[in-house]
């Protein structure tokens, strides 16, 4: 596997939005609120800002309401109350088309990302419905593919790639839509080791903002200088990734257990 | 059948039966399965000559005549249909081999054999030389409605990831020493099957959020196109076109 | 069953197709109703597990075993239009891929296992839930029933095109007494299994039985704590053109239907049978120098036997295809309207199941 790690998506992604839109964060989540049709509440004011170009984990128990969290971030639910911004974009209605396209959600089951009948295609999907077409497509597409390797496969089935392959082009075809920030629900789920590391090495190349919702904590302390823990429906702690790790008060306080033998205070946080 | 077994159907290969465009092979298998069906069935000299010319154009696609044989088992039930019609349609009776067998039912089962194995066979030599992929494209090019197309195109994509959970689930069941032997076990297996149909369902309400989540707006953005210039099309019409002189000629002989 | 290609003649191949195409064109726009742009993908995945679940295999006795053929389910399930869809994608592919029911066939294959069997069903089953306390045992109950009436009628209907269209003169009345008897029996297995699946999935996510929608209480909101009344369905209904279109699409369908019938039926549909009158006629020996003259569309329409036989033959093109559709349409208008009368606001689900 080639990954090139600082080329390829330099030339355009840091500058695209307009200057007004330049200063502000990737993401601005404030007082966010949010309850299930049938009367569940899972969401009672969350306030999140992540930094352009910041890696951030987003940890938390089952239930802690993770995944509502990020279908408000491209308005697949609505706020009840409070707001999300994008790269000071509003998410409402009217925005739509475009905060998907500034937020690339990478889903996590990548069966149920990548639906169409061909990688290419797959890639494909997102700026074709933006409306790119021609050379600009495939330059897009071919792109997208090298930043996670697997340009090579384009013309093959999904189905008949690795979990970890699929994971990788599930990637891609959020990466062909340039997005403003990245989010990853559990990444590494399913992954052997090696495809766990070749994921992280393409997450690390990446000049992108990213949030990454896991249970992974290792992967998370590896990955993400800072993270948050979302617990009942709030954020409970916002700190670097290994003093979050170190406090067990804290970690236990919202079940969260590090894997056996695992110290965070030893190990050493390769360079962003 | 399944699609699990779809890739398996599909025959890799570079000969100019499989470059031919999508569109054109449909067409021309169509128009070919037509005229089979309008030959009168007293012309059996035709049906030996429709035969010849699959067997021709199985020879330019180089698909061994095994594998064509093969895949016609799909028609067995028939063929067991049209064994029986000697024996009950009405008419005039003759012996064949000391049995009486009416004339008209040997008629029809010559009729319906002889048609279907022929229909049969040219689905084949389609389906073997023509990737799933490019008879969707095929499809969508012949103007069927888009969302039809998407349908069959999501079907194919997910009918493996459907059938995959449900060996999982067969898997499961087994392990935990249940066997289905009779009636008695449906219960289990229709759980099974409801179950299955609540993954499949809920796959896809995952499947639209993640369109919807990449700009789906209802309308799927046309990524290929397949077209076909006049002597792709003339030399797909070589088939259809043999076969309806063949079948001119049956009416007119 | 899959009916191959020269089982029924052309021009009643044709015609089914048209008829099927009309209702494929019926159930897009319905599906549209029923599903918005979650359409494709679901209906896709539907046609995928109904495609897998036909090759669930269960054992009958003694080493025989059936399997599900899926209509009466899918109506129940997802509704009629989208259940047509998904069986009409189901045997295109079938017919393409696996060859399996011929080509040239495929228009009656949809009309008779796709179409007649899902409207049967779904008509059946909304009948009875109607009549029914609303309960779990009545939908399962009624998902038996539907399913029992409709592989029978759908074994009917294949009779009836066979009648019109069938290249061998069997007599109806022994092919209709063999196909809806044995088809009794296939109905009674695929009842037991389709009531067992809908009683399966009616235990666990009672909410994706489309048959039985509609008894959703009314949603509310937690905001701040405080409980306040959900806002009703956001998406702009848009009724109004679709309906005139599907109009003009039905008149559409109907005048080419009698057309096909009438003009095409009468002038192809009876030579291969008038054909076959003079075989069992004449004889075999005789019948091959008699072919020549007689039956070539070219000849001199002198014969009156064969005259008469085109006539009847064309007659009874009019008079079985026109009763199928008009059949068809009557039970399209009484289930959309049945449909539409109570409560579609519920089926807005597009931001819950997230």
């Amino acid at each position: 596997m080639t990954v090139s790690p600082n080329s390829p998506n330099s030339p355009d992604s840091p500058d695209s939005p307009k200057d007004a839109e330049a200063v502000a964060p990737s993401l601005e989540v404030s007082g966010l609120a949010y309850a299930y049709p049938d009367g569940h509440q899972a969401l009672f004011g969350v306030n999140l800002t992540v930094g352009r170009g910041e890696r951030v984990a987003l940890l938390g128990p089952n239930g802690a309401g993770k995944t509502t969290l990020v279908l408000h971030l491209n308005g697949i639910l609505e706020a009840g109350s409070g707001t999300v911004r994008v790269a000071g974009l509003p998410v409402a209605k009217r925005n739509l088309a475009e905060i998907r396209r500034r937020v690339g959600i990478v889903f996590q089951d990548p069966d149920d990302q990548l639906f169409m009948p061909t990688v290419r295609e797959d890639v494909a999907f997102g700026p074709a419905s933006a409306g790119l077409r021609g050379p600009e497509l495939e330059e897009r597409i071919l792109r997208a593919l090298k930043q996670v390797g697997m340009e090579e496969y384009a013309a093959r089935p999904p189905h008949h790639l690795s979990f970890g392959q699929r994971r990788r082009v599930a990637v891609a075809t959020v990466l062909a839509m340039d997005p403003e920030i990245l989010v990853l629900d559990e990444p590494s789920s399913n992954l052997d080791p090696a495809s766990r590391r070749e994921l992280a090495d393409i997450l690390r190349s990446l000049d992108i903002t990213v949030l990454m919702v896991t249970h992974d904590l290792p992967y998370a302390l590896e990955l993400c200088p800072r993270a948050v823990i979302l617990s009942e429906g709030v954020i409970a702690a916002d700190d670097r990734t290994q003093d979050l790790l170190r406090d067990e008060e804290l970690m236990r306080s919202h079940r969260l257990e590090l894997p056996f033998g695992f110290d965070p205070g030893a190990v050493d946080i390769p360079a962003p | 059948m399944g699609a699990g077994h779809a890739h398996t159907l599909y025959r890799h290969g570079h000969s100019p039966v499989h470059g031919l465009p999508p569109h054109c092979k449909l067409v021309a298998v169509f128009c070919f399965v037509l005229v089979v069906v309008c030959t009168p069935r007293e012309a059996m000299w035709a049906f030996g000559l429709y035969a010849a010319l699959l067997a021709g154009v199985a020879a330019v696609a180089r698909i061994p005549a095994g594998f064509l044989l093969k895949r016609l088992v799909v028609e067995v039930p028939f063929v067991a249909f049209a064994l029986l019609m000697p024996f009950v349609v009405p008419g005039e009776q003759t012996a064949v081999l000391g049995v009486s067998v009416s004339v008209p039912g040997l008629w029809g089962a010559w009729n319906v054999l002889a048609k279907a194995t022929l229909g049969v066979a040219a689905s084949v030599l389609l389906a073997s030389t023509t990737e799933l992929r490019a008879v969707l494209l095929g499809l969508q090019r012949l103007k069927l409605p888009p969302l039809l197309v998407q349908i069959a195109s999501f079907m194919i994509r997910y009918g493996d990831v459907v059938t995959d959970e449900m060996r999982r689930m067969a898997i499961a069941r087994r392990s935990r020493g249940f066997e289905a032997r009779g009636v008695q076990q449906w219960r289990v297996l229709a759980a099974s099957a409801g179950a299955l149909f609540i993954r499949s369902y809920e796959r896809g309400e995952r499947v639209h959020l993640a369109m919807v989540s990449r700009g789906y707006a209802g309308t799927m953005p046309v990524i290929d196109e397949v077209t076909a210039d006049r002597t792709q099309w003339a030399y797909a019409a070589t088939l259809p076109v043999l076969a309806l002189a063949v079948c001119l000629l049956g009416w007119t002989l | 069953m899959h009916v191959p290609d020269g089982f029924i003649d052309a021009p009643v191949s044709v015609a089914a197709g048209v008829f099927a195409v009309g209702a494929v064109a019926v159930s897009l726009r319905g599906a549209r109703r029923e599903l918005d742009e979650r359409t494709a993908p679901l209906a896709g995945l539907v046609a995928a597990f109904i495609f897998a679940v036909q090759m669930l295999n269960f054992p009958v006795a003694a080493g025989t075993s059936g399997h599900l053929m899926g209509g009466a389910l899918a109506a129940i399930l997802v509704g009629p239009y989208t259940a047509v869809l998904c069986l009409s994608v189901v045997l295109l592919l079938q017919g393409i891929f696996f060859a399996d029911g011929g080509l040239t066939a495929l228009g009656v294959n949809i009309t008779v296992m796709g179409v007649v069997t899902v409207v049967v069903a779904y008509a059946v089953f909304r009948l009875l839930t109607g009549l029914l306390p609303r309960t779990r045992r009545s939908a399962t109950a009624s998902a038996f029933v539907a399913a029992l009436v409709s592989v029978p009628t759908s074994a009917a209907a294949f009779t009836l095109l066979y009648w019109i269209g069938g290249t061998t003169d069997i007599p109806i009345g022994k092919v209709f007494t063999a196909m809806v008897g044995v088809h009794v029996l296939i109905g009674i297995g695929e009842a037991v299994i389709t009531a067992l699946t809908v009683g399966a999935v009616l235990a666990v996510r009672p909410d994706l039985v489309h048959g039985v929608s509609g008894v959703a209480a009314p949603l509310k909101l937690r905001v701040d704590g405080e409980l306040v009344d959900a806002p009703a369905a956001t998406r702009d209904p848009e009724p109004a053109p679709a309906r005139r279109s599907t109009r003009g699409f039905w008149i559409t369908g109907l005048v080419s239907a009698f057309l096909l019938a009438g003009f095409v039926s009468f002038y192809a549909s009876a030579n291969p049978d008038g054909l076959e009158r003079v075989a069992s006629d004449q004889g075999f020996d005789e019948k091959v120098e008699e072919h020549g003259a007689a039956d070539s569309p070219l000849a001199d329409y002198g014969v009156g036997d064969i005259e008469n036989a085109r006539l009847s033959g064309g007659l009874a093109g009019v008079i079985g295809v026109s009763a199928t559709v008009v059949v068809g349409t009557g039970v399209f208008w009484v289930v959309r309207r049945r449909k539409e009368e109570p409560g579609e606001a519920p089926r807005d689900r597009d931001h819950e199941n997230a």
